[in-house]
């Protein structure tokens, strides 16, 4: 039953794509932000776990808990100083500026916390697994897996049945109207950002307890982001996870096949879906 | 009592200059039509009051208060709500939602409701749960008009409604009118149709290339007078 394990495997290591990736849908989704920090963002969050674990001497669940309020306002205050002053008609300007931020992210990393790789210690269940059937799945990917699903019915609980939501759906569709509803976009613009922080955070405690992570990791975590946004759809937080789940599953087959396919297989992956469906599989009705 | 009011009102696109300094009373429940042709700046009247073209402050004020100069958001919380030329409904909000994020910036109690509005236009009711934009035009217009009175407007502005209607269409709508306005708010209606703006209007302003060029109560315009200052022609 190797190749069932194979595919379990890879639909779990879907989840912590999928985690990765819905932050950067949320907030491209809202705003048309393509955020090439984001990556660096969530190395940034594991560090401040990190720091809440080893100096307060939390459980990492409890310290991600910690770091979510703190990241929601520095997303906030982040998209409230800076990046709304990149919005505008020209797409270049929040692409030059996230992409200067994720130098600086990474800089001062480095210069806090050296270039040593590092990892958040969760006391054991790291190695703890279940036999599920004919397969043994290890508890911290069935974790990752749950919480990216349990994450994205939140946002979609959260845009489709609050006031907030509405309003983030309205401002994404035609901001000078939503003016004329009394939406001031660039608040609900700082509060996606915040929420996309959120998820961030959560991201970043299964990135930083499965594995090692260090300074210069955030870019390469970018890319599975941004390819199972675009599988999925650009805009759609389902499609978000079956993109993740995509690229996990075409990691982990491909590794079956041959230890060296592991990334090449989920990025040919990426461009077969787009070659067959160019808009993604789940793409908005109206963009 | 003036409600509305603008002072030597001037506008600018960069710098093209689209109102030449206008002055307009609106009395508190008073029914007021502006007309014109294309590109008189009715338009652009409408944006300026609504907010979303920034004027200097005293340009426009509303009981005596100072308005010009405040952003869109600002303004629909003191009680002036637009339906915008076009109806810019949200294309991904249901109609429902659309109503309901009429009152996002003016939450206030007050005769509209999503009842009274499904009340005024029960055909939204049965559609309620469709998108917005899947509706035909005149459907979308009552949306638009509903939407722009979940704030309980003092003030509504209406842009253009009859643009693209067919006139049975329009009739529908404007049959709406005298139950708006019976709920007190004051009404500025934009329009091109000028038989449909007189017919519900108590003072009518007529606009060419950026100016007033007539004002008055219906009943007390000459046609030929309309037509001079609509065309700029003599007859």
């Amino acid at each position: 039953m190797s190749w069932l394990d194979t595919v379990v495997q890879g639909v779990l290591l879907g989840g912590l794509y999928a985690l990765f990736a819905a932050g950067l849908s949320l907030v491209f989704g809202i705003m048309r932000l393509v955020n090439l920090a984001h990556g660096d963002l969530i190395v940034l969050a594991a560090y401040l776990i990190l720091v809440l674990v080893t100096a307060l001497g939390l459980n990492p669940f409890v310290a991600a808990l910690v770091a979510m309020p703190i990241m929601f306002a520095a997303g906030w205050a982040l998209q409230r100083l800076v990046l709304n002053r990149t919005l505008g008609d020209d797409i270049l300007p929040p692409l030059l500026v996230t992409f200067g931020l994720s130098i600086v992210i990474q800089n001062a990393l480095l210069e806090g916390f050296s270039a040593d790789s590092r990892r958040i210690y969760a006391g054991g269940i790291e190695t703890a697994s279940l036999a599920i059937g004919p397969v043994n799945v290890g508890v911290m990917p069935l974790l990752t897996l749950a919480s990216a699903v349990l994450a994205i019915v939140a946002l979609n609980q959260l845009f489709y049945r609050t006031s907030l939501g509405r309003a983030f759906r309205a401002t994404s569709d035609d901001p000078v109207t939503a003016g004329l509803m009394g939406i001031r976009p660039n608040r609900i613009f700082a509060q996606a950002t915040g929420v996309a922080m959120v998820v961030v955070t959560i991201a970043a405690l299964y990135l930083g307890t499965r594995a090692n992570f260090d300074p210069a990791t955030g870019p390469s975590r970018l890319i599975y982001a941004f390819e199972a946004v675009i599988i999925g759809g650009l805009g759609s937080l389902w499609g978000t996870l079956a993109g993740g789940i995509i690229i996990g599953v075409a990691q982990t087959v491909g590794a079956a096949v041959n230890p060296e396919w592991q990334i090449l297989a989920g990025h040919v992956a990426f461009l077969a879906v787009l070659l067959a469906r160019p808009r993604g599989l789940f793409p908005r009705a109206v963009d | 009592m003036t409600l509305l009011q603008t002072r030597d009102l001037k506008a600018f696109y960069g710098d093209f200059q689209a109102l030449f300094g206008i002055d307009l009373a609106l009395a508190a429940g008073e029914t007021v039509a502006i007309i014109g042709a294309n590109g008189a700046g009715k338009t652009t009247l409408l944006r300026s009051v609504s907010g979303i073209i920034a004027n200097a402050p005293e340009a426009v004020t509303l009981e005596g208060r100072p308005i010009g100069a405040l952003a869109a958001p600002e303004v629909v919380a003191l009680g002036i709500a637009m339906v915008p030329e076009g109806r810019k409904l949200f294309a991904s909000l249901s109609v429902e939602e659309n109503l309901l994020i009429g009152r996002y910036g003016r939450d206030v109690a007050g005769p509209w409701t999503l009842d009274s509005v499904y009340g005024l236009f029960p055909v939204l009711k049965e559609r309620r749960n469709v998108p917005a934009t899947a509706l035909s035009g005149g459907q979308q217009q009552m949306v638009a008009i509903g939407r722009a009175l979940m704030s309980n407007p003092r003030v509504l502005l209406c842009d253009e409604i009859s643009l693209g209607l067919a006139p049975v269409v329009i009739r529908d709508i404007y049959a709406a009118f005298p139950r708006i306005r019976e709920s007190g708010a004051a009404i500025v209606i934009v329009e091109q149709d000028i038989g449909q703006a007189l017919r519900v209007a108590e003072r009518v302003y007529c606009m060419m290339e950026g100016r007033v060029t007539l004002s008055g109560r219906p009943g007390e315009l000459s046609r030929e007078a309309i037509h001079a200052a609509y065309f700029g022609v003599h007859a």
